[in-house]
């Protein structure tokens, strides 16, 4: 028999050191995890007292503790850096991997939110309670996509287009256009979510009460809503981390993943206007 | 756990030693972030432990009053299914062995992400005080699948039942963490040398089942998330009274509920394969069949969700696609069990206590996959369908398998992690009083299932008495032997003998092997050399 596998080829030579120091970062002990770990148990209980009886404090303190943790973990890990030394090439590998498997995973919380729409818009049999099965159900009236949802496309992808400026104006050195570039995405962002509310308050049905077409519609809309703000705020903080001079050329990975977490709130953009608003689309609301 | 070496600490660090506080409650270390969560799916696996004694005790003659309402069973049923999955196997197997024996393995002084590493432990606490809640208030009792009507609002009215959806958020987030962690760790901080190839085989396990997290638990979240606003919020996605679809939830919920069982069966794999091959003294059986199989399960166990909807009313066609995905699954878990087989096959086998609890993992999974591919008859399913069968086949898996394995690599890796020996004979007495208690409890429940019995009521016609009785009995051995393995835990930290850096010798030939017992506080800060 073959003894010489893959796994038997470690005896005996593996505890030889290869003299090669540890490349990677090993953080300092933080108070910050546990905090945020109770300020989490706190916020998801709040809720639940805040949904059942009205008591509100429990959820705000959970709140202002997740909060406190987020401003100084995050503030640790700006410090950390800068420091020389402990972000090592490998290491920032180490954060592009993580930041893109948070990405996917982010995907596949959606995948969830569209899996409810199409679970409805490809078998209308599915919506319980109708003689006559359709989608969007009969009665309900839908939001013409070709009006504010277009005109929100294109602001996003205009600022998918700002970004990558802001970050080509970083590799070449050019502060200004960096700004600018940043400063740019954060109004279009803004835009964005303010454009979504005044079309949120013109819907032509409700929230609660409304049935499986606003459930399905605003939630996966209002989830996109909340991510579209979380880009916003990241690329917002970019912007005040670059007036400070705290990216270079070649080190601004937190540039980076704020402009890839942009890309993947514009591409579930994409999908939502395709599916849910062009094509799930029905009868305009008469205006 | 107490020799460590605290002048090991990096140069930039807190400083000499770290106080309790910066130790066990801010850490950053792989090995002391593993103990704690040892520790905690030990005490988690009491509380759930206890919940399945109360249901024994009430099911061990019809007409039993202990347990005092169908509503308060339910709950009960709930709390210790998922205090069980999320709170005891996937703690014990991903959080404690994954956390001390990646870095190890693979050559690494720590997880790439140490403190989100800490986060991931300290959510499951407020998670577990969440589900406790739950439990408490008595308005869980939806069964650990949350399906509704049983889990909204008409049904249970009460906060309980959103403790316990909240309280799965809490353990969702904790275990996402830890699956970005661990893929980034494996990824990026394996020695140089060590290629994809040459990983030791629990790594893999443990690749596979963090993908499997990664993308299975997200989609709970936003089903859980569609739940709750059903709940509180005015939603109708699973309420038929606003055109929502019940069906809904099943489909969002097995498409995490099928990954998952395979997230808690995949590192006992892994664990499996070590200690087969380490006291075999051979190495392992087609290592990159091995490997593969669990990538194959991983992959197909993604598109096989259904097969526990066969009643849902699905059409035929879909019910014979999921049928036949389902039975392609038992290929690779096949290539598994006859590479351990054949992995013995010649070997110089020593019968120490790691290796009973693999060899019983074999046979006891076995079992339990073989009833799996009578269950996925979409034919059968109609007459066996949530009945006692089912209960048999899951537990057989899960309860004979993943926790036999969870023994396994505990009593596998402890002198490695405490340095401490544990007691032999005690080993071997804690294993075979388990090994017979729990066949005694779960394999009467075949024959209940087959003559109809229906899970989760708290009481029975006369004619299931006979079998009942014995299952009660078995639970009782099963909680002896708990109380056995605490005694052993007892002996094994009061033990004065120290244990050598590799106590089990030649056949033990990966990386955790060359460190000393208990490792220091810091490894490989210089990389090891792997060839």
């Amino acid at each position: 028999m073959d003894t010489v596998t893959h796994e038997g080829s470690l005896a005996s030579h593996a505890a030889v050191s290869s003299g090669m120091k540890q490349p990677y970062h090993l953080v300092d002990p933080s108070p910050w995890p546990i905090v945020g770990a109770l300020g989490g148990g706190l916020l998801l209980a709040g809720v639940v007292l805040a949904a059942h009886y009205d008591n509100y404090l429990m959820v705000a303190a959970g709140g202002v503790l997740v909060a406190l943790t987020m401003t100084m973990w995050w503030r640790d890990v700006l410090r950390e850096s800068s420091t020389p030394g402990l972000h090592s090439p490998v290491v920032r590998l180490g954060l592009r991997y993580g930041m893109t498997l948070f990405i996917a995973s982010e995907v596949m919380f959606f995948v969830g939110f569209f899996w409810a729409f199409f679970h409805f818009f490809l078998y209308p049999e599915h919506v319980l309670g109708t003689s006559t099965p359709s989608w969007p159900p009969a009665g309900i009236h839908t939001f013409d996509a070709f009006r504010i949802p277009l005109l929100n496309t294109m602001i996003l992808l205009l600022s998918g287009c700002t970004v990558t400026w802001a970050h080509h104006s970083l590799i070449e050195g050019d502060r200004r256009g960096l700004l600018m570039g940043l400063g740019v995405s954060v109004l279009l962002g803004l835009t964005f979510s303010t454009l979504q509310a005044v079309e949120y308050s013109s819907a032509p049905f409700h929230f609660a009460g409304g049935g499986i077409y606003p459930s399905v519609f605003f939630l996966a809309t209002g989830f996109h809503g909340f991510h579209v703000i979380v880009g916003t705020t990241f690329l917002g903080i970019c912007w005040l981390r670059a007036k400070a001079g705290g990216f270079t050329p070649t080190q601004h990975f937190g540039l980076e993943a704020a402009a890839w977490y942009w890309h993947f709130v514009d591409v579930v953009w994409l999908f939502l206007f395709m599916f849910v608003y062009v094509i799930g689309a029905g009868v305009p609301a008469v205006e | 756990m107490s020799a460590t070496t605290h002048d090991h600490i990096h140069d930039h660090g807190h400083g000499h030693s770290p106080t309790f506080a910066q130790r066990w409650l801010f850490s950053t270390n792989h090995k002391d972030i593993g103990t704690l969560y040892l520790i905690f799916a030990v005490c988690a696996g009491l509380v759930g432990g206890l919940l399945s004694i109360i249901m024994r005790a009430q099911l061990q003659h019809p007409g039993n009053t202990i347990v005092t309402s169908g509503q308060e069973w339910n709950t009960i049923v709930t709390a210790h299914g998922l205090i069980m999955i999320f709170f005891t196997v996937m703690p014990a197997l991903i959080g404690g062995f994954g956390n001390w024996f990646i870095p190890l393995m693979i050559g690494a002084p720590d997880m790439a992400f140490p403190r989100l590493n800490n986060i991931s432990f300290w959510l499951l606490v407020p998670a577990f005080a969440l589900i406790i809640t739950g439990l408490l208030l008595g308005e869980s009792g939806s069964g650990w699948t949350l399906y509704p009507p049983l889990s909204n609002s008409t049904y249970e009215s009460g906060p309980g039942m959103d403790f316990t959806l909240f309280a799965l958020h809490l353990a969702g987030v904790s275990s996402l963490l830890g699956a970005l962690n661990f893929i980034t760790t494996i990824f990026n901080m394996r020695t140089p040398g060590m290629t994809l190839h040459k990983m030791p085989l629990f790594i893999w396990a443990m690749l596979v089942t963090a993908f499997l997290l990664l993308l299975s638990l997200p989609v709970l979240a936003g089903a859980i998330t569609m739940l709750i606003f059903d709940r509180n919020f005015g939603t109708s996605f699973f309420d038929p009274q606003g055109g929502g679809d019940p069906v809904l939830w099943q489909h969002l919920f097995w498409f995490f509920g099928h990954p998952e069982v395979y997230i808690m069966i995949l590192p006992g794999f892994g664990i499996i394969s070590h200690v087969v091959s380490t006291f075999s003294r051979k190495p392992v059986f087609g290592y990159l069949g091995m490997a593969y199989a669990m990538v194959a399960i991983g992959v197909v166990g993604f598109v096989v969700w259904a097969h526990h909807m066969f009643v849902s009313g699905m059409s035929v066609d879909t019910r014979a696609y999921f049928m036949a995905a389902t039975m392609i699954i038992a290929v690779p878990t096949g290539i598994k069990i006859f590479s351990w087989i054949a992995t013995m096959w010649g070997g110089s086998i020593e019968m120490k206590t790691p290796m009973l609890f693999a060899i019983g993992f074999i046979f006891l999974f076995t079992v339990g996959g073989v009833t799996g591919v009578v269950l996925s008859n979409a034919g059968l399913d109609q007459i066996l369908h949530n009945t006692y069968y089912v209960v048999a086949h899951f537990h057989y898996v899960l309860s004979l398998g993943a926790v036999f394995s969870i023994f396994a690599g505990w009593y596998y890796w402890i002198g490695k992690m405490s340095g401490h020996q544990y007691p032999e004979f005690w080993g071997k007495v804690h294993f075979w009083v388990t090994f017979i208690g729990v066949n005694i409890t779960f394999f009467p429940m075949h024959f209940l299932g087959a003559a109809g019995m229906p899970r989760r009521y708290p009481d029975y016609p006369d004619a299931f008495a006979g079998w009942n009785y014995v299952a009660s009995v078995g639970s009782y051995v099963g909680a002896l032997s708990v109380l056995i393995f605490l005694y052993v835990v007892f002996r094994t930290f009061t033990s004065k003998v120290a244990v050598a850096d590799n106590y089990w010798g030649e056949g033990a030939t990966t990386l955790e092997w060359t460190v000393s017992s208990p490792p220091p506080f810091h490894t490989f800060e210089e990389l090891p050399r792997f060839r």
